[in-house]
């Protein structure tokens, strides 16, 4: 795989490219004072200029004192909508003299670019993979949606206040899944993006671009960015062992007491760029002759989700917490074969009450035996 | 990743999308439990294992999953015993002769007949839990001569709570069955026992090293079976129950029905108790 150094104003060449390949592109944009992932033309969409501060609960936008077209972390969005759509239209049924007629709904075929995937999210994109994919039976929206990404990844810059990344094995360096991955260096008068390669699609793009080709001080500062990056993370993870720690420690009092703040308003499940749960919605049209079955994103801190004959299995905060929490970073080993966090810290910003799941986890660990 | 990011096939079924099946027959078995006959539409049977389950579609209404109460040996046909608890199950036991639905399946683990050949099999419901081992105990009784010592211990609410009433008294008129019925309350009218399921298991004949135990019911009714058969010697591996959790798809994407690491629709419903009797002592996971 090759690499090359383009001058931010030859950036404009990376849209070019993917727009004439037919591309669908969609990355990190400013609305409502904050960066979501959304349709973007060009280089003049990215938030030029703007970084955010992050913390629990906490999210805010700031300028920059440079023009950096990456410099910051990772919104409340998460490329889980553009491949897992939170509302999808499964079948419709048609009835007729008291036949059924059972027709799936056409999936769109887009072609999707997906520019500045950071580390993190194609660790998540990866686990999505597995679930999806991976592991019995094909999700045939996922997968229509998922084959022909083209993924321009991003190593991150800056890490956010809430980014645990590197305590998660995931980032910030993007290590695999990419088809190409930018690196933006601004020293010394200087604005460029070093630019790898990580698949074919990604060579043959690469080798259609302007530029220099990146030689050892190029890949130098790539170095260096990342690992200012691992230094500036705001979270930790204290990972080890952790399965069995929280297999253990099922009846902690840390869950009465974690639920006393938890409003299991189901940010941190909507935010997360693997939670995966969803319900079906019927729907008819008002002649009764056709039904709609949809699925839309669920999170297993309602109620009703582990209802059984109108009865929750889960009828407490406390249950609902312990399960997203202990489905996220145990359970998950077990089903899928890796932890399904990969440290992005959305869940501990996008909490209206802060609640850190590194501090929750830790605190478990502090006090470990323990029987509420 | 290793997962399977190819285009598409053409092949590829969709996991979602039901078979469109006809109502050849209802009956009721009780005020609120309706046994439904169906058959597919699309003229290619439906085989299934005993213990496996189906998501059964009412247009317009929802989907649930139901066990599969019928024959193993029929293919012609589907049957589902269904109590009505819910928006979908009313609709479901609403439904007559003429009626469409869709049914997806057959999903899940079965009961262990194989690990059952040579061994006594005990088999213990509780309420609409003798729908999901109907399959198993027509099983046993098809192929009696490959099985020990065969038994079912039934416990319903009331007397009037008992389904396949007349299936039972067949039943009991054989030789080479053991059959014990109990229900928590009734009248005067009743001349049988009244008790909870255990109270029937020193009974029944089943040697406790060399046997099968098969569970159906309640969460706790199986809990308190289970220990109980473990009390008398059934190690926890030869012990088997069926779980219930909601669920949405049955494949695995909807998340809902995680027991634990377990996901009921594809690693179970079926289970050795061995495997998640640690987990059903945890209140509300």
């Amino acid at each position: 795989m090759s690499s090359k150094v383009l001058d931010r104003s030859d950036i404009g060449a990376l849209f070019d490219a993917l727009a004439g390949e037919g591309y669908r592109i969609l990355g990190p944009t400013v609305r409502d004072n904050a960066i979501v992932y959304d349709r973007i033309d060009g280089e003049e969409d990215l938030p030029v200029g703007w970084t955010d501060i992050q913390d629990g609960g906490s999210y805010r936008l700031q300028r920059r004192d440079d023009n950096a077209l990456f410099g910051y972390a990772v919104g409340q969005h998460s490329w889980k909508e553009m491949l897992f759509p939170p509302r999808t239209e499964l079948f419709r049924v048609e009835r007729s003299n008291a036949t059924l007629r059972f027709v799936p709904t056409a999936v769109p075929e887009v072609r999707y670019a997906f520019i500045g995937v950071r580390a993190c999210e194609l660790a998540a994109i990866a686990i999505q993979d597995r679930v999806f994919l991976g592991s019995g039976a094909v999700d045939r929206t996922y997968q229509t949606a998922r084959h022909e990404v083209f993924m321009v990844g991003v190593n991150c810059m800056v890490a956010g206040g809430t980014c645990f990344c590197v305590s998660m094995g995931t980032g910030p360096r993007c290590s695999d899944g990419y088809d190409l991955v930018l690196t933006e260096v601004i020293a010394d008068h200087r604005h460029e993006f070093v630019l790898e390669s990580g698949s074919d699609k990604g060579e043959d793009l690469l080798a259609r671009m302007p530029g220099r080709p990146a030689g050892p001080d190029d890949h130098d500062q790539v170095d260096r960015t990342v690992a200012r990056t691992a230094s500036q993370m705001g979270r930790w993870m204290g990972n080890e062992g952790i399965k069995e720690l929280l297999y253990d420690n099922l009846q902690h009092p840390r869950w009465e007491e974690v639920a006393k703040r938890c409003l299991a308003c189901t940010n941190c499940t909507l935010v997360c760029p693997t939670c995966f749960c969803s319900t079906t919605e019927d729907s008819v049209s008002l002649d009764s002759a056709v039904a709609t079955r949809s699925r839309r994103w669920d999170s297993c801190f309602t109620l009703d989700f582990s209802a059984v004959h109108g009865v929750p299995v889960r009828s407490t905060t406390k249950d609902r917490y312990r399960q997203w929490m202990t489905h996220k970073l145990a359970s998950w080993y077990d089903q899928f074969g890796s932890s399904g966090c990969v440290g992005c810290g959305r869940c501990i910003t996008w909490c209206p009450v802060g609640i850190d799941i590194t501090e929750e986890v830790a605190a478990i660990r502090a006090t470990q035996g323990v029987m509420a | 990743m290793t997962a399977n990011t190819a285009a598409p096939s053409s092949l590829q079924p969709d996991a979602m999308l039901p078979r469109p099946f006809r109502v050849a027959s209802t009956a009721a078995d009780t005020v609120d439990t309706v046994t439904l006959i169906l058959e597919p539409e699309d003229g290619e049977g439906f085989h299934f294992a005993p213990g496996q389950f189906t998501m059964l579609y009412v247009f317009g209404v929802g989907e649930v999953p139901i066990s599969v109460s019928g024959d193993p040996g029929t293919a012609e046909t589907l049957v589902h015993t269904v109590r009505a608890v819910g928006a979908v199950t009313e609709a479901i036991c609403r439904l007559t002769a003429g009626d469409r639905v869709g049914i997806r399946g057959p999903y899940g683990t079965g009961w262990p007949i194989r690990e059952a050949e040579g061994k006594d099999v005990v088999v213990a419901a509780g309420g609409i839990g003798l729908a999901p081992v109907r399959p198993m105990l027509l099983t046993l009784l098809a192929g009696r001569h490959r099985f020990g010592a065969v038994s079912l211990v039934y416990g319903s609410r009331t007397p009037g709570d008992l389904l396949y009433v007349d299936e039972l008294h067949s039943w009991r008129s054989r030789f080479d069955v053991e059959i014990e019925v109990t229900v928590d309350r009734a009248g005067s009218d009743w001349l049988g026992d009244v008790g909870v399921v255990t109270s029937l298991l020193p009974r029944i004949p089943f040697r406790p090293e060399n046997t099968i135990a098969v569970v159906c019911g309640p969460e706790i009714m199986m809990r308190v079976t289970a220990d109980e058969m473990i009390l008398r010697g059934v190690s926890a591996a030869s012990i088997y129950l069926s779980m219930e959790r909601n669920m949405k798809c049955a494949v695995g994407f909807c998340g809902h029905c995680q027991f634990g690491p377990e996901f009921i629709c594809r690693d179970g419903p079926v289970f050795a108790y061995e495997r998640i009797r640690g987990r059903m002592r945890v209140p509300s996971l």
